[in-house]
């Protein structure tokens, strides 16, 4: 099987983020693949083991997507592309990226295509369908099971904490779901071979593209943290007061109402 | 002059990281009250082919080089200085020695197994009246029908229940009046050996040390690691190598413990501000952090003296003898800064003090240290 997965570099939620001038700074904070993807990358070697073919795993970024790339061929990925488009693109979407991997993946005869659900950066959860819109082939977002035979694939993914069965059939692209797997630690032999394992970079010109075909079609007007936690309000006394109180608070305080 | 780490070494440290904060901080606390072994941590480990991390690729090792080890040794400590301890024992006295010494028939028997992490690595040197001065030994092989006999025992040896096999130093004769020690793989379900886990410890409580005993063990003569009377020799090169894996445990309490009183100071507010507002506080937690950061600094350079294939005896004494008196002092200043709460284990910053204390007696005492940076240096 000829299995590709779309992965993304992304900062560590978990972690402290800063922003400074209406962007986040990047020094000092933690990068790491997008979760959803990290899923989407042991799926994909899972069935690569128990159907044979070959994994490559592709990010559109800049060039220091490359860590993440090489932890994904630690992890047991075959190959690895890095369209890099720090020099060609100042301000991407997710139009952006999805066209150009497209582009990318357009002749490449993939059976299978892994992505993560959303990105916990942008959390749009728009570049799988769209790949699979322009490559005019069906997608399943959101899977916690799939189950390759031959070129049937059995699925079973979440619908808002409900799950559904679905049958598909290949070339298909699929999204990642929390629960879909756990992903495995890289090993050491994995992280010391990854370095020998092929990591192919592109850029623009080489897909045959221009910047003027893959213009955002968003922009993006400012960028600031969540207010801060304040200490919550715990409501005392009578039932009907409480419920007085609570309703006042939500009009002058909250101000939701 | 380059202090980045290499890719490699930068996705191990990654991966060791998050491995250690997932997999082995949560029962840290646990294992150190019940006295229990980490032995599921340890088969996670040899399935992440950790446990032959420094050994050549041929006998199932994965290459990496001793900055990787440090950082290894580092971060698991971070978590759980029990495991840490057992990691950086079984790599550094374990494998190392035969795969520094060993034949490649005795390395593809017994180091492969310390690789694949079926068998942990230890090392038998010392024994009740042979510690700092190790070659006092008493410990002896003689030989009958092409055999060694080995008679005598050793105590507080790390991992040896745990190990299929270990090394340990014996008087195998006499030259020039001279005791003549070599070192002699033993298994240990050979007959006569006795491996005895019976101490009630100070720290380290999820860590294996043991006492053995050796009565009339038998072994054919290719059992002798490296040459005949040198194992004098060959313990003190191992130890130069165990001094790095020490050094990197005491960077991580002490880097487990500065992180717990950082947070703790941030929190903890008395006369109506947060500890860490306090200059008396801030100026330990500012020592702290630089003491550490030097620690560090000091363990990797003896580390990439090492890979360089240089001189590191002088490096690895004062990396060892460093960083652990900074875990001393960090550890016992983590407890200060909680106040009483420091002083309950589920604080966890009393368990690194006493876990810390070993960092400054085992692998060579601080005293033995400055003997041996004394003799470098041309005293
Ligand atoms: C938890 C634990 C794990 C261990 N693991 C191992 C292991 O795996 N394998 C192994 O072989 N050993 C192991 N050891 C033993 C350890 O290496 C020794 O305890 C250590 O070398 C000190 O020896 P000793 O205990 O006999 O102390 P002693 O040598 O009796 O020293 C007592 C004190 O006297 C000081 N002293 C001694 N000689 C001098 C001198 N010439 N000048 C000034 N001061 C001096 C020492 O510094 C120390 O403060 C372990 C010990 C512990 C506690
Ligand atoms: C085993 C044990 C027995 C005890 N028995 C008793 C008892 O019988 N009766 C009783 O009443 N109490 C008892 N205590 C409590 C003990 O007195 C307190 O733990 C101690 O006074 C410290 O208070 P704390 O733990 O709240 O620490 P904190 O006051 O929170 O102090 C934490 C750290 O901050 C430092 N700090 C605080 N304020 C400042 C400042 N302004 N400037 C600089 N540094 C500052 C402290 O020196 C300390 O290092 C006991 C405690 C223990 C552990």
């Amino acid at each position: 099987m000829n299995i590709f997965v779309l992965l993304k570099r992304t900062f560590d939620t978990e972690e402290k983020i800063v922003i400074s001038n209406g962007s986040i700074v990047e020094d000092g904070a933690e990068f790491i693949i997008n979760p959803y993807d990290e899923y989407a990358v042991e799926e994909a070697i899972q069935i690569r083991d128990s159907q044979g073919g070959e994994v490559t795993v592709v990010s559109v970024g800049g060039e220091e997507a490359e860590k993440q790339l090489r932890t994904a061929l630690a992890m047991g990925a075959d190959k690895a592309v890095l369209i890099n488009i720090e020099d060609d693109i100042e301000n991407g979407d997710q139009f952006t990226t999805s066209k150009i991997l497209a582009e990318f993946l357009q002749g490449k005869e993939a059976d299978l295509i892994l992505a993560g659900n959303v990105a916990i950066d942008g959390g749009s959860g728009q570049v799988g369908p769209r790949v699979a819109d322009l490559l005019d082939i069906p997608y399943i977002t959101t899977i916690t099971n799939i189950t390759v035979d031959g070129t049937s694939v059995k699925i079973v993914r979440d619908v808002e904490g409900d799950s559904e069965t679905i049958e598909a059939a290949l070339p298909l692209l699929v999204t990642a779901q929390q629960g879909l797997n756990e992903p495995r630690y890289p090993s050491l032999p994995g992280i010391m071979k990854a370095k020998k394992k092929p990591l192919e970079e592109l850029e623009l010109d080489d897909l045959d593209l221009d910047e003027d075909d893959v213009e955002a079609k968003t922009k993006t007007i400012e960028i600031f943290l969540p207010p801060k936690k304040e200490a919550g309000k715990v409501l005392e006394g009578e039932l009907d007061v409480q419920v007085k109180e609570l309703v006042s608070l939500l009009h002058s305080e909250a101000k939701v109402i | 002059m380059n202090f980045d780490l290499t890719a490699e070494q930068e996705m191990i440290r990654r991966t060791i990281k998050e491995f250690a904060d997932e997999e082995v901080a949560p029962g840290a606390l646990e294992r150190d009250l019940a006295k229990t072994f980490p032995v599921g941590i340890f088969k996670q480990l040899g399935k992440m082919g950790m446990m032959g991390l420094p050994f050549p690729e041929e006998y199932g090792g994965a290459g990496a080089d001793t900055v990787s080890f440090a950082i290894v040794t580092e971060e698991l400590s971070r978590a759980c200085a029990s495991t840490g301890i057992t990691y950086s024992a079984h790599i550094s006295l374990g494998g190392a020695p035969l795969n520094l010494f060993g034949t490649s028939k005795q390395k593809q028997e017994y180091l492969t197994p310390i690789c694949t992490g079926e068998s942990l690595g230890a090392f038998g040197l010392t024994e009740p009246d042979a510690g700092s001065d190790a070659g006092g030994t008493k410990t002896t092989a003689s030989e009958a029908d092409e055999e060694f006999v080995i008679n005598g025992s050793k105590c507080f040896i790390t991992n040896a229940s745990y190990a299929k096999h270990l090394a340990v130093t014996a008087i195998t004769g006499e030259k020039n009046e001279k005791k003549e020690i070599s070192a002699i793989i033993v298994p240990t379900d050979q007959k006569g050996f006795t491996v005895i886990d019976k101490y009630e410890k100070m720290g380290l409580n999820a860590s294996n040390t043991t006492e053995l005993v050796l009565e009339d063990v038998r072994v054919s003569k290719d059992h002798l690691l490296g040459k005949r009377g040198d194992g004098f020799k060959q313990f003190l090169i191992t130890l130069d190598g165990g001094r790095i894996g020490i050094g990197a445990m005491a960077v991580g309490i002490a880097q487990a413990a500065y992180e717990k009183a950082l947070q703790y100071a941030q929190g903890r507010k008395q006369f109506g501000q947060s500890l860490s507002k306090f200059q008396a506080i801030q100026f330990k937690l500012a020592d702290m952090a630089m003491e550490i950061e030097l620690a560090r600094t000091m363990v990797f350079k003896a580390a990439w003296l090492k890979d360089q294939g240089r001189v590191f005896t002088k490096e690895a004494s004062m990396c060892k003898l460093y960083a652990s008196e900074v875990c001393n002092r960090v550890t016992n200043q983590a407890v200060q800064i909680h106040g009483g709460y420091g002083y309950m284990k589920e604080f966890h910053v009393e368990r690194y003090m006493r876990d810390g204390k070993l960092l400054e007696i085992g692998e060579g005492t601080s005293e033995i240290q400055r003997m041996v940076i004394a003799r470098q240096i041309g005293c």
